[in-house]
């Protein structure tokens, strides 16, 4: 029972980052109609907005002690945060929150950068074939993350969550059950959180007048264009609030991952793997295979299915993927001529 | 009518095949005239030339055509360890493997088309990527990679008693200006059955698969068997391409099947050219020569090379350039995929062929503008 829960949490967690990165690419595919391979980028981008935070309010001025001696015997050196000595707790409380604060440096950033990309690039490829786009987007996805690697280094950059949770909770107390379960914090809140953004954005489009143009353009581009409304700037926010969603999922990861510049690319496959399973273009199927796909990649990779099936984990998620597509056309939720070439 | 264009057809073959013998003359003027890097040339350009004939000429993009080459690597390199040093039994049967493979791989995958047929090449690729460290481990041999050894078997050698512990055509060393001419011959043969390819009924059917499957299908044409087929002829050239790999560098390894190097020969393709018989090659052959110039370039280098610069402005320079060689080698390469992508999705033979028109428009400026000057028709 216990390995149930944590194997099942697992999988949550795990789809919870598919789903966010998967609902993106689904929303840009479904109303733009462009397949867009630096989405992955999107999303390492966003973890390292929580790097450059952390790193700009861990800003350290040296001070020297002569009262207290080093093991060494020299003085001994303070280091603390500029952040500290200006702010008092204030500045101790940017320091320890870094990671969660470090999304209202990313909704700008991924804004600006989502803004850009569909202005600059992504604007001239509507009429393009998808072949052309998944280049133009893969080749955009490889400079994006040769800049990274160029500015960050070739390394994993470790963030941590705030320290008031990064213990863990002892879920059998909690839910009153099994023996001794636990689960970090951190990844409870994130879990947590990833439901609230898919909430927010489909409540977004499902009731409000601004989402309920957006779908009807989804549905139907051209009349909502002869009613004389311009779906394409609507469109534009709708690409900001899939790089919105996949950035704020960067930086919410980045503590249980470290980031480092191929995570993008590491999570693009596996999303696009979700996106298909899900159904081309399809909101909730998106979520609904990002979390199954989770679920199941997390049972297959216990000990007792790889000693059965070795390495199954690591294929699985490609053998849903072929199954799925070979026997549903149009994925799990795919609506009904949407892509079933 | 067939016999002109065989003829012509020839005649292009032997200027071909006379710039790649030449090749050693041409290109030392460029700093590549070394064999090591013109077998890199010789091996990716059938690479390409072979993931044209599924890419440029049937349209199917497929994103995981390094399964294949490293697929064909793993299939020399045992060769030469279970039976002979000989290239051509290490070949064949990286030929084999590599077409096999695809075989298989084609049957799933192209029963859809359009961007899923992309992703499921691409799940493919990572599946044998992930297996080949894991699963497939006894005969991959995971992160060290496939080596030879003085203690493999080697029945045929025995057999005949050859010895020799690297890769020999008949003692010939396949390691310089030899094997070079190896690659080179492997290459001119491959080409020919490209070019044989395109002129044949064959050839005509991928291209109309190309232009509307959907209105082939309505006509009672059975699609399914040519786009396997061409399928299969890809992957036997990419089977023989990680052969050639093998041959020239007895070692293989599993980030050969990595998907960027699925994404390079893609970009190699579209650089020179989707669709041309010249252009994959060309591509191929501009990526591996930037790839060996740039990514040798360091810092220093580049001081030397701007020190002619005053002071001040050299440094800047160098600042400047720094990020985009070397380790950013790759940066390079992304903006140089994004600029072919967005303004020659043609490649350089579209590229060549647009300034050609220019020029014979230029040349024979009075009469067009004359016959501009007469009511439209």
């Amino acid at each position: 029972m216990d390995w149930l829960i944590l194997q099942f949490l697992n999988g949550l967690d795990k789809g919870g980052a598919y789903a966010l990165i998967a609902l993106g690419l689904t929303l840009v595919f479904g109303t733009l109609g462009v397949v867009n391979f630096a989405h992955g980028a999107l999303f390492m981008i966003g973890a390292f907005c929580a790097v450059v935070f952390s790193r700009l309010v861990r800003l350290e001025t040296v001070t020297v002690d002569p009262e207290r001696l080093s093991p060494w015997g020299t003085p001994l050196e303070v280091r603390t945060p500029v952040v500290e000595l200006w702010l008092g707790d204030f500045g101790t409380f940017l320091v320890q929150y870094s990671v969660p604060l470090a999304i209202l440096l990313a909704i700008p950033v991924m804004l600006l950068i989502g803004w850009a990309m569909e202005r600059g690039l992504i604007r001239h490829f509507y009429k393009r074939t998808h072949a052309e786009q998944i280049l133009v987007t893969f080749g955009l996805a490889i400079v994006l993350q040769e800049i990274v690697k160029a500015s960050f280094g070739a390394n994993a950059i470790p963030v941590y969550a705030p320290p008031a949770v990064s213990s863990s909770l002892n879920l059998s107390a909690s839910l009153g059950i099994g023996t001794d379960i636990f689960y970090p914090w951190w990844r409870l809140i994130y879990l947590g959180s990833a439901l609230l953004i898919i909430g927010l954005v489909i409540a977004f489009l499902q009731f409000t007048t601004y989402g309920m143009v957006i779908r009807a353009g989804m549905e139907d581009r051209q009349t909502v264009g002869f009613l004389g409304i311009n779906i394409q700037k609507r469109f534009t926010v709708v690409f900001g609030i899939a790089a919105v969603v996949a950035g704020v999922a960067g930086v919410l990861y980045s503590p249980i991952v470290s980031p480092n510049y191929h995570l993008g690319m590491d999570f693009l496959v596996l999303s696009f793997v979700v996106v298909v399973v899900g159904g081309m273009g399809s909101i909730p199927g998106a979520v609904l295979a990002g979390f199954l796909l989770g679920i199941v990649e997390s049972f297959a990779s216990m000990a007792a299915v790889t000693r059965v099936l070795p390495a199954i984990d690591q294929v699985i998620l490609y053998v849903v993927a072929i199954i799925v597509l070979l026997t549903l056309p149009r994925g799990l939720m795919g609506r009904k001529g949407v892509m079933e070439g | 009518m067939t016999f002109y264009k065989t003829r012509k057809d020839l005649l292009y073959l032997a200027i071909f095949a006379l710039v790649i013998v030449a090749m050693p003359l041409w290109l030392k003027p460029f700093g590549a005239g070394y064999p090591d890097l013109m077998q890199r040339f010789m091996i990716f350009g059938v690479f390409a030339i072979g993931f044209n004939i599924l890419f440029g000429m049937t349209g199917y993009l497929s994103f995981g055509h390094a399964a294949f080459l490293g697929a064909g690597s793993y299939a020399a390199v045992w060769s030469f360890k279970l039976l002979s040093l000989n290239p051509i039994p290490a070949l064949l049967f990286a030929m084999v493997v590599g077409g096999v493979f695809a075989a298989l791989v084609g049957v799933v995958s192209l029963r859809r088309s359009g961007i899923y047929f992309s992703i499921l090449t691409l799940a493919f690729a990572q599946m044998s990527y992930s297996l080949a460290y894991s699963v497939l481990m006894p005969i991959t041999h995971g992160d060290s990679g496939l080596q030879l050894a003085n203690t493999d078997p080697r029945v045929l050698d025995r057999l005949f008693g050859a010895d020799g512990t690297l890769p020999n055509l008949f003692g010939l060393s396949m390691h310089g200006m030899y094997g070079f001419y190896f690659c080179a011959l492997i290459l001119l043969a491959c080409f020919y059955f490209s070019m044989r390819l395109d002129n044949s009924p064959f050839g005509m059917a991928l291209r109309a698969i190309k232009s509307n499957q959907t209105r082939m299908s309505y006509t009672g044409f059975n699609t399914k068997p040519y786009a396997r087929t061409a399928f299969i002829i890809s992957g036997m050239y990419a089977g023989l391409a990680g052969g050639m790999l093998a041959v020239t560098d007895p070692l293989a390894g599993a980030e050969r099947m990595q998907w960027t190097a699925s994404g390079e020969v893609v970009l190699m393709t579209i650089l020179g050219g989707a669709g041309t018989l010249l252009g994959p090659f060309i591509g191929a052959v501009i990526i591996k020569y930037f790839e060996n110039i740039f990514s040798a370039f360091s810092d220093a280098k580049l001081n030397e090379i701007f020190a002619f610069l005053p002071d001040g402005l050299q440094d800047f320079i160098v600042m400047i350039v720094s990020p985009f060689v070397g380790e950013g080698w790759h940066l390079t390469l992304g903006i140089m995929f994004m600029l072919i992508v967005i303004f020659l999705p043609g490649g350089i033979m579209e590229g060549c062929r647009r300034v050609m028109k220019n020029l014979r428009r230029r040349s024979s400026e009075h009469p067009t503008r004359r016959s501009q000057l007469k009511p439209a028709e």
